[in-house]
């Protein structure tokens, strides 16, 4: 996966402003896109490219159990979010519904990718490359049952 | 030397022990769906039945129970649409608990689960609603889950968990009568953070928590998701029994803590050291004294939400208005039909009106900034519910003040922020 990172140097960002509550009633996945990230980023939608990468702080996604959020992201291009920490129900609507991959990263790698910069990231080798950079970060491994399931493509295709 | 959940998760898996970090695929005793994880959950399947999978019947329709709580009464064309596909959901796959508004009983989801005792003790229960925990208080292991996951377990009975590692919170002593458990879960939120119980358990005993009524200790469990929590629990007793007793549920197989049960961490209150505790914008970690913040202005009191609006919280409320008036718009709304009709027979509907204050209809409504009272930019709101990250309650400039039913209705008096002590 190759993309370029939008960077919010924050702390639980929250499902209220990845995607706010009065469009919760929409369940239309290309429609919810165009909200996305709207309580914290009015011109996400505008910035956004299919591939994109968000780095973020830790706690990604805490709040509601809103599968809108993954959704939205996903919806708008977003392929994976590389951050501190994820909060538990973004993290598994995330990986059960295989809308994008939630990738824990350490704080040294946090600090030292930028908005704008261009990565790589190979989960097989649990691997970032900072292109812009020239850097190798690594990412924390998934647990297996995560891992198997990103294999199967979300929780439906997977096998127990 | 299990613990609670520990036991429930493993009783569930079927297994004669599980340890934090496990991960189990568990059976589900009963599952929740509302009016915005129902149509979340219709839409997943609709995706899988264009993958080519059948879809014509559920796991168990006896074991699902549907609530329409946050966009009733229908705010617009789409969430009328939503409650209207969901009531063609539930009769197509043979759902027959479903809470309709407008049809006797109906209200917030979690408020539901205990008020029609919908889960009992021992069992494990999910819902498409992160405030899921709330159900916790019962004795039982309740978590929120997305969509997805809830359309897996509607078709599967069972979702995968990973067993948590249990936070012990001991309360040494009762509360004051000025302090309530929304005090002491904020004081909690503030002591450990956002994520201070990420992916964990937040059990709660001692004698604070004995001497508590059940109805408080669901505002405990209710805000263990602000905390990052999987799920919140409180073992059952007595005053648990004679809960559910009330409500005409005596059969149920309890679990309890093992004589040498196990936690990753205890942590200790004194329940006579709790103060009436406010939490600030932007966070629900980011707490004050009441009293400290004695000189904010407010625009707008709210009184609602699964966390704020249970019959004691209306009890508490009216205890501050009896004999007194609003100073700012105040807005109160019952959680269930079943409380509304409870505080008008109890006259605290009457209380509410004298002193100058809406009484609307049980609803997630502002809570969650879905209608029904949501605020413009630069609006100062203090409210019973759970939440006040940017945006929350309605614009993202607008500020909301998260407190206990007494320092709302107090400062409701005022037009401050006021500590329930300091009302003359």
């Amino acid at each position: 996966m190759k993309g370029s990172v939008i960077k919010y140097e924050r702390d639980n960002i929250d499902t209220d402003v990845i995607l706010p509550g009065p469009y919760l009633k929409i369940h239309d996945y290309v429609e919810l896109a165009k909200h996305a990230m709207e309580g914290l980023d009015k011109d996400f939608h505008k910035r956004v490219k299919p591939g994109d990468f968000i780095v973020a702080g830790k706690n990604f996604g805490c709040g509601s159990s809103r599968e809108h959020a993954p959704i939205a992201l996903s919806y708008s291009g977003i392929k994976a979010v590389l951050a501190l920490s994820f909060a538990r129900i973004f993290y598994r609507n995330a990986v059960d519904g295989a809308f994008l991959l939630p990738i824990e990263i350490d704080e040294s790698a946090y600090k030292d990718i930028s908005d704008s910069d261009s990565l790589e990231v190979d989960i097989s080798k649990n691997e970032i490359k900072n292109l812009t950079k020239n850097k190798i970060y690594k990412m924390k491994p998934f647990p297996e049952l995560i891992g198997k399931i990103i294999e199967a493509g979300g929780l439906f295709n997977y096998k127990p | 030397m299990l613990n609670i959940t520990e036991k429930i998760l493993a009783r569930a898996s079927g297994k004669s022990k599980v340890s934090p970090g496990d991960v189990v695929f568990v059976n589900v005793d009963k599952v929740m769906i509302h009016d915005v994880s129902g149509p979340g959950v219709i839409a997943v399947f609709e995706k899988l039945k264009k993958t080519g999978m059948k879809i014509d019947k559920i796991w168990d329709p006896e074991r699902v129970w549907v609530a329409e709580d946050h966009f009733v009464p229908a705010a617009d064309k789409i969430s009328a649409q939503n409650i209207v596909s969901l009531t063609n959901f539930t009769k197509q796959f043979g759902i027959k608990r479903h809470f309709k508004y407008g049809m006797g009983q109906y209200g917030i989801c979690h408020t539901l689960s205990h008020e029609e005792a919908m889960v009992l003790p021992g069992e494990v229960y999910v819902g498409g609603d992160s405030h899921t925990n709330t159900t916790g208080a019962l004795g039982a292991f309740a978590a929120g889950l997305g969509h997805t996951d809830v359309a897996y377990v509607l078709l599967n009975g069972k979702i995968w968990f990973k067993v948590p590692e249990t936070l012990f919170f001991k309360i040494n002593g009762k509360l004051p009568d000025h302090v309530m458990a929304k005090d002491l879960i904020l004081k909690i939120i503030g002591d450990i953070g956002t994520d201070g119980a990420a992916y964990k358990t937040m059990q709660f005993g001692g004698t604070g928590v004995s001497e508590m009524s059940v109805e408080e200790r669901l505002t405990l469990t209710n805000m263990t998701t602000e905390a990052g929590a999987k799920s919140g629990i409180v073992e059952p007793d007595q005053k648990l029994r004679d809960y559910l007793a009330a409500r005409g549920v005596t059969k149920y197989n309890e679990v309890h803590d093992d004589a040498d049960a196990q936690y990753e961490k205890i942590y200790e209150y004194e329940g006579s050291k709790i103060e009436p505790t406010v939490a600030k914008p932007f966070s629900p970690e980011n707490i004050a004294v009441a009293r400290d913040l004695s000189s904010v202005e407010l625009d707008k009191a709210y009184i609602g939400s699964c966390t704020g609006a249970k019959l004691e919280d209306l009890r508490a409320v009216a205890k501050i208005l009896k004999g007194r008036t609003v100073k700012i718009r105040t807005e109160v709304l019952p959680a269930a039909i079943s409380i509304f009709r409870k505080a008008m027979d109890e006259g605290l509907l009457k209380i509410f009106l004298d002193a100058g204050v809406v009484v609307g209809p049980p609803t997630c409504g502002a809570c969650c900034g879905a209608h029904m009272g949501v605020l413009a930019k630069d609006e100062i709101c203090i409210s019973t519910t759970n939440r006040n990250f940017p945006g929350r309650m309605g614009h993202v400039e607008s500020q909301t003040y998260l407190a206990s039913p007494l320092v709302t209705a107090a400062s409701a008096v005022t037009g401050k922020i006021t500590d329930p002590r300091d009302l003359k």
